[in-house]
């Protein structure tokens, strides 16, 4: 407990950021969704041992800091850089066996989205399928400690929705298309290319099975609203433990005012915008008349 | 220099948005044309959402039209009257054109009915006017020629029949109406001022004189941008005006420094440009349309 004790307030001195002690997974899924179903009646014993040993006391659990709780968007803002880092606390020795592997998510809020897909008709080409996504986040950066193929068991990535394709939340209402993977491709294709989805294996630093650190950067064209970081814990591909921290991604200053009376008072907001550009036109009208005068 | 738009929510180059500004109020005080149809893709490109470019684009245009009017007040090109009856017609179209705006949205083919008609009418007007002037400039080389100093065009047979002193015209107040009507509806579905097709209408159609329908276009423009500027910030908060500042800036120097030039080259000459600036933007779209694009999937959010 002392070894915890000390960590702790390294960490705290290391960061504004309080460190928290990480909690156990839960035995249930997260979201209120339908506890997947597996089809190797062996695989799910072994989930359910994992679930139950996890339940008792995790062997290892993760201690983690961020170096900011907070993302203030300022007219400037261009961008930003948050460090995840940690220890794993344990009582025992380094079990035996794989090494141990580390996943960090960083999840922006999700929203819905309608993706379209277009066709020929008529010598042009027009939109004509859709899919429509229940909620789809809109920044997801996921990094890992080794190819996310190797140290994560599919059954435990549906439990937590870790992976890219799993992040997206169920279909909007009926299914329009006979196969929609060529849509929900096409959607973590194009955010990827925009650097709104992202995955970086290796892009945690793993020292002794013990501490880690990720470098995850915020694009510029962030939305407002409260991020989801989580850390997973992971030992032969099944999750060992999580640990959540928030991270807050607020607009600041002007930003925050614009922003607030553009959607609280939008007839003022127009007509100020309207006010700005009269007054623009007919001040650079009577400058130049001057100019031409002199 | 990186500036965060608040309610784009987007990062961009501050001087890039004040250089576009600056071009298109360039073609705005040169040929009398808002240039939301220059700026609108523009901002597409750049990464601005389209409800945001159409509607900040749409402020935009008011700052340089403003500013070219104003111009053109003093050296006496309105027609206020005029302006006021194809202002009546904008009005009522742009009012109609939100309407279909809605509906296209809701079906998923805003961006085919708006690149169809950009193309469509781009097409013609471009064609025509390129035709027209290139006539005008062999007329003009051949002094044999004399032209007819009254036309007697269809809309000139209609009632309700109006003095427009400043164009030295008399006719019916139904073709401006109707024009004034048209082009509301394509500036609300499009998301420009309307001036690339009221110029083009209010010479071949109406028969204004050239010196008069670039002042009495901006005059029509002005109001109908601010219009459907401040109906966009009311209804879907769209307007930001971070952006709108940045373009203004760039736009004011511009549409001065085009009406300065505008005013120094030969009305010919000046269709010329038009017309070849329209048929550009018209290939452009056209060839989007009608060749395979490299990406065949596109994502649309819901709004707020």
């Amino acid at each position: 407990m002392r070894m915890a004790l000390s960590a702790l307030l390294a960490l705290w001195l290391a960061g504004p950021a309080a460190a928290q002690i990480s909690e156990a997974p839960a035995p249930v899924t997260e979201s209120d969704e339908v506890v997947p179903t597996f089809p190797d009646p062996a695989q799910r014993r072994r989930v359910i041992t994992a679930i139950a040993r996890n339940k008792e006391q995790p062997a290892e659990q993760v201690v983690a800091g961020l170096s900011k709780d907070s993302v203030a968007i300022t007219a400037s803002f261009d961008g930003s850089e948050i460090l995840i880092y940690g220890a794993i606390k344990r009582e025992t020795p380094i079990p035996p066996g794989p090494p141990l592997q580390v996943i960090v998510t960083v999840e922006a809020p999700s929203r819905p989205l309608t993706i379209w897909r277009k066709e020929r008709k008529a010598g042009i080409w027009i939109n004509t399928e859709k899919v429509e996504i229940g909620a789809a986040p809109g920044f997801y950066a996921v990094a890992t400690s080794a190819p996310l193929e190797s140290i994560l068991q599919e059954e435990w990535d549906r439990r937590y929705r870790i992976s890219l394709p799993l992040a997206l939340r169920a279909y909007a209402g009926k299914l329009a298309v006979e196969d929609a993977v060529p849509f929900t491709e096409a959607l973590i294709r194009l955010r990827q290319n925009n650097g709104l989805y992202r995955l970086a294996e290796g892009g945690v630093k793993l020292v002794d099975q013990t501490l880690f650190r990720a470098d995850v950067s915020l694009p510029a064209n962030l939305i407002e609203g409260d991020y989801k970081t989580r850390i997973f814990l992971l030992r032969d591909g099944q999750v060992m433990d999580v640990y959540r921290a928030p991270i807050e991604v607020r607009k600041v200053g002007v930003e925050r005012w614009l922003y607030r009376l553009a959607f609280d008072q939008p007839l003022l907001y127009g007509l100020m915008s309207l006010a700005v550009a009269v007054i623009a036109g007919w001040g650079a009208s009577a400058v130049f008349r001057k100019l031409r005068r002199a | 220099m990186q500036i965060f738009l608040p309610i784009a929510e987007v990062s961009v180059n501050a001087f890039t948005l004040v250089g576009l500004g600056g071009l298109v109020g360039l073609m705005s005080g040169l040929f009398g044309v808002g240039g939301g149809f220059l700026i609108t893709p523009l901002l597409f490109f750049i990464g601005i959402p389209p409800a945001i470019a159409v509607a900040t684009g749409a402020n935009q245009v008011v700052a340089s039209s403003v500013s070219g009017v104003l111009a053109h007040v003093k050296r006496k090109t309105v027609d206020f009257r005029m302006g006021g009856v194809l202002l009546a017609g904008g009005l009522v179209g742009s009012w109609l054109g939100v309407w279909v705006f809605t509906i296209l949205q809701e079906v998923g083919q805003v961006d085919l009915v708006v690149q169809l008609c950009y193309v469509v009418f781009l097409g013609l007007i471009g064609a025509m006017m390129l035709q027209e002037s290139i006539r005008a400039l062999r007329r003009s080389k051949n002094p044999t020629y004399r032209k007819r100093s009254h036309q007697h065009m269809w809309v000139h047979r209609w009632p309700a029949k109006m003095k427009f002193r400043a164009s030295g015209l008399y006719i019916s107040v139904i073709p401006p109406l109707l024009v004034g009507v048209a082009v509301g509806v394509l500036a609300a579905i499009m998301g420009v001022g309307g001036g690339f097709i009221m110029v083009p209408a209010m010479i071949y159609l109406l028969g204004v004189p050239t010196k008069v329908v670039v002042g009495t276009s901006l005059f029509q423009i002005t109001f109908v941008t601010a219009f459907t500027t401040v109906m966009h910030a009311v209804s879907y908060n769209t307007v930001d005006i971070m952006l709108a500042v940045l373009l203004i800036v760039g736009g004011v120097i511009g549409a001065q420094i085009g009406t300065t030039l505008g005013a120094r080259l030969r009305a010919e000459q000046l269709r010329i440009l038009l017309a070849l600036l329209v048929l550009l933007v018209c290939g452009k779209l056209a060839l989007d349309l009608f060749l395979r694009p490299d990406e065949l999937y596109s994502i649309t959010t819901e709004a707020r």
